[in-house]
């Protein structure tokens, strides 16, 4: 296997408490602690170099709906992304509710995955939110988690159970928090623009009321519930005293509801239709506070493609979702540039901190760990152009945006997944 | 571009006093006569030239305006502007109507309007009085009684001003 | 202003004041059209206008095609259901099929929130938002403004209630829009849960008492309840409605004695207007009809002649 010396650059390995310029060698796929005589050397002078980030909360889509995107194309999404390791969700077609499908995913990922894929398995059957899913086995078969995101298992005592269930495996369980009658068939945050536009509201408190549930759950079966793309400020707040307290409970959030508000719902374009929904201000304001004082441990893209034919339709009809991999590193660097965040904070939410939460031997540089590594340039200042995107889809409500920072190399167990040109 | 006065204010009065005789001399049955000025300019020619003619003959003569918007040839090449009012409160039919414009270039204008008064009934007979007819019709459609007759080039512009709209008489011709 | 520029008509929330009065000076124009011998003429002649209507309406789109028919258009009816809509050809599809055959002007009616936005940029016909969900209804609102207009001689400085399911009705939001630009006093009432405070924010006073809601009235408009359509959970029932904010003998006794009713329709007698109320000297309901074609010619006329707006 060759090896590589990454030189000049200014490492970052928050697990290790590590910020400084140095040389970063690689051998036989490998962080190693030496510079191996026959390695192919790259410059970072400028350039940060991290454990390589990992994202999760992805939508591959495959099995099922390989038409709007799959193993392949997602895992190239990511590799141009930095992300060396992504999470995917298991609602697929067939679910990733069953060991045949996350063998699938996993075989699949073997022959044609540029970085790794962990699998999340189901909580309920068919993500219906009304049995159990083999969770045992499921572990056994390699999920990293339990989630039936895109959907919110309702019936409390099945959550309750689901939790105490996986805690018998060490299996964190993830949730999208949604309570279904609250926001009913809300579209967009319930508001003044959903007000405005007639369109029907998805109030913050449905996400609410279920983060609330879950920090009783956790805080009963003493287990990990983790949840998914907070949108509120309240989430917030019930996460940060729920933490204080010691309960354990985590939070991941998304660039779109860091970035975006409810207002640039105005002109009805599907690309801002998200679940959970875009917020307000307020709420932006509190997901940056709850991003700086670690309230939330981890940042996701919830990549999630759609056909264009599909989001080409009217607003109330258009599936929730966007596509995320490709613009979540630089609409979180724009977090350091803004001063929200450090630079070493912010490496941490997309390294240490979900490979903690899933127990992934990811997420660090250090000696003989995985030659997983991201190298970034955090000033470089392009234009994204969804058109030349490696996703299958095109649901970007970024196209055209002018970002500042990115990844220029992303190396997955010492091999380049991907560089610039 | 330069300006030529065509018409000041006492050659406007005198032609309207002309043709206001001609309209007596021409309708010698004069129990149906009622006058109509086309918007904008036509409609204070048609008052004044209705003032002269009731003075000739010494009773009221009926009068109306109409707007010709809704009957043009030409929506969606120029946009739609200004829609006015179209105000006719006598019968037209069996009348001899006067219509009356400003100027009189393609025909277009009289065409329409011939056709808005055809929605309010059947007059006996349309005549077409205008203060100028500079030329270049582009439909077989010719004035009765003309203030003045002047040929110009196609790219002239004639305007008629009057003290009720623009508060002066005057025509002017642009080249 | 002197010309029309828009080839759409898609909400009031975006049109100028000046546009609004242009409308309405407009639509002056075509109500002596219908006192004429010949109701007709012949504006449109030549165009073809396309009902499309993806949520069952029978007097809006009765209202489109005879001012159409007024303009001498040629006019020709879609309905549909959304839900087989989204099973089958998509909206866009559906509105690119009646491009290809040479509609020039595109009437729609959504259940849908934003489907003529939609559809606008993607044609080079004309697109009359006829109602889209609960978004707005703006021929609905420019009519309601004409007729208090003919009645009152003015809208500035009106009260004017709107009284029901302000969260669900388009209705009430165009008249939000338009009658808050031309300076009225809007107040809208209803229960809390259909007239969230959220409201306003529109610049609305929002109350939930019907005397106060009436007390200072000059213009009260009376929106439907359809308790079917919407969710359960958001009013008891029909008669607890009338009972807490129906139009009744005894409420309307107690409104300023020049005060005017108002109701889009169609009216539930009973529900929420008495019947007799609704047929009082003082309902302009009927008229409200009448004018709604004047509104719709103007409207027809003006965007046929309109080009796109640059945006």
């Amino acid at each position: 296997m060759n090896s590589l010396i990454i030189k000049h650059g200014r490492v970052i390995d928050p697990a290790n408490r590590v910020d400084e310029v140095r040389d970063l060698f690689i051998t036989g796929g490998k962080i190693a602690g030496a510079a191996s005589s026959k390695a192919d050397v790259i410059d970072a002078t400028g350039k940060i170099i991290t454990p390589g980030l990992i994202d999760i909360h992805v939508h591959l889509r495959e099995p099922g709906r390989s038409d709007k995107e799959s193993i392949e194309t997602g895992t190239r999404c990511a590799a141009r992304g930095g992300f060396t390791s992504i999470v995917a969700m298991p609602n697929t077609t067939p679910a990733a509710d069953n060991t045949g499908t996350i063998a699938f995913i996993k075989q699949r990922a073997a022959e044609v995955a540029c970085v790794n894929v962990f699998p999340a398995g189901a909580i309920t059957k068919e993500l219906k939110g009304e049995e159990l899913a083999p969770i045992g086995s499921l572990k056994r078969a390699g999920v990293v988690a339990i989630t039936d995101d895109g959907r919110c298992v309702q019936n409390n005592e099945l959550m309750r159970r689901a939790v105490e269930y996986a805690k018998m495996f060490d299996l964190p369980v993830m949730d999208h928090c949604q309570d279904y009658n609250v926001a009913a068939d809300g579209v967009m945050h319930e508001g003044y623009w959903s007000a405005a536009l007639g369109l029907r509201g998805w109030p913050a408190v449905a996400e609410e009321i279920i983060v609330a549930r879950n920090i009783l759950l956790a805080e009963i079966t003493d287990w990990h519930i983790h949840c998914q793309h907070l949108s509120s400020a309240r989430s917030v707040e019930l996460v940060r005293a729920a933490k204080k307290r010691g309960v354990k409970i985590s939070a991941e959030a998304c660039p779109h509801h860091f970035t975006l508000t409810d207002e640039s719902v105005k002109e009805y374009d599907t690309n801002l239709k998200m679940n959970p929904p875009l917020r307000t201000e307020a709420d932006r304001q509190a997901l940056l506070a709850g991003l700086a004082d670690g309230t939330i441990d981890i940042i996701a893209s919830d990549h999630a493609p759609h056909c264009t034919y599909e989001k080409q339709v009217e607003f109330d009809v258009a599936p929730f979702g966007i596509i995320g991999l490709e613009t979540e590193l630089a609409l979180s660097l724009a977090l350091v540039h803004q001063k929200v965040l450090t630079l070493p904070q912010l490496i941490e939410k997309f390294t240490i901190n979900p490979a903690k939460l899933l127990r992934l031997s990811k997420g660090t540089l250090s000696t003989g760990a995985d030659a997983d590594v991201t190298v970034i340039d955090p000033v470089a200042e392009w234009t994204y152009d969804v058109e030349q995107s490696a996703s299958k889809a095109r649901n970007s409500p970024f196209h055209n945006w002018n970002l500042k920072g990115r990844a220029m190399i992303t190396i997955v167990g010492g091999k380049i997944a991907w560089q610039l040109e | 571009m330069s300006q030529v006065i065509l018409m000041d204010a006492t050659a406007i009065e005198r032609a309207l006093t002309r043709m206001a005789h001609e309209i007596v001399e021409r309708n010698s049955n004069q129990d149906g006569l009622a006058i109509i000025g086309i918007r904008t300019h036509g409609v204070p020619l048609a008052q004044r030239l209705t003032g002269i003619v009731a003075g000739i003959l010494k009773r009221e003569i009926p009068i109306g305006e109409i707007d010709i918007s809704m009957h043009r040839d030409d929506i969606g090449t120029r946009g739609a502007s200004v829609i006015g009012a179209t105000h006719i409160t006598f019968d037209v039919t069996g009348k001899t109507i006067v219509l009356v414009d400003d100027v009189l270039f393609t025909g277009r204008s009289i065409r329409a309007a011939l056709d808005e008064i055809a929605d309010f009934g059947r007059p006996q007979r349309i005549q077409v009085a205008v203060l100028v007819d500079r030329g270049h019709r582009e439909l077989p459609i010719r004035a009765d009684f003309v203030g003045k007759n002047t040929p110009t080039a196609l790219q002239e512009r004639v305007m008629v001003r009057l003290v009720e709209v623009d508060g002066k008489d005057e025509v002017v011709i642009e080249r | 202003m002197k010309r029309w520029q828009r080839k759409d008509l898609l909400g009031i929330q975006e049109l100028s004041v000046a546009e609004i009065n242009f409308l309405l000076n407009s639509a002056q124009a075509f109500k002596q059209v219908g006192k004429r011998s010949v109701k007709k003429v012949p504006s449109l002649r030549g165009k073809t206008v396309v009902n499309l209507f993806i949520e069952p309406s029978t007097r809006t789109r009765t209202s489109f095609e005879l001012a159409a028919t007024r303009l001498s258009a040629d006019v020709i009816n879609i309905t549909a259901n959304a839900s087989s809509l989204v099973k089958g050809e998509t909206l866009k599809d559906t509105a690119l099929n009646l491009q290809a055959l040479h509609a020039d002007v595109i009437i729609i009616r959504h259940s849908a929130a934003g489907a003529p936005h939609f559809l606008a940029p993607l044609l080079k016909a004309s697109v009359i938002n006829a109602g889209d969900g609960a978004h707005e209804h703006p021929t609905q609102a420019l009519l309601d403004a004409f007729t208090i207009l003919e009645k009152k001689g003015k809208i500035a400085g009106l009260n004017i209630t709107i009284l029901g399911d302000i969260l669900f009705s388009r209705v009430a939001r165009s008249n939000i829009w338009l009658l808050t630009k031309l300076g009225a006093n809007v107040t809208l009432a209803g229960p809390s849960t259909l007239v969230p405070r959220v409201f306003e924010q529109f610049g609305c006073r929002v109350t939930h008492n019907i005397d106060d809601a009436l007390r200072d009235a000059d213009v009260v408009n009376l929106l439907r309840i359809q308790h079917e359509r919407q969710r359960q959970t958001l009013f008891p029932s029909i008669g607890e409605y009338t009972t807490m904010f129906g139009l009744n003998k005894e409420r309307f006794a107690r409104l300023k004695p020049d005060a005017m009713i108002m109701h889009p329709g169609p009216i539930n007698r009973g529900v929420e207007i008495d019947s007799e109320v609704a047929d009082c000297e003082r309902s302009v309901i009927l008229e409200q009809v009448t004018n709604g074609l004047a509104v719709r010619m103007a409207v027809l006329f003006l965007c046929s002649g309109g080009q796109a707006v640059e945006s």
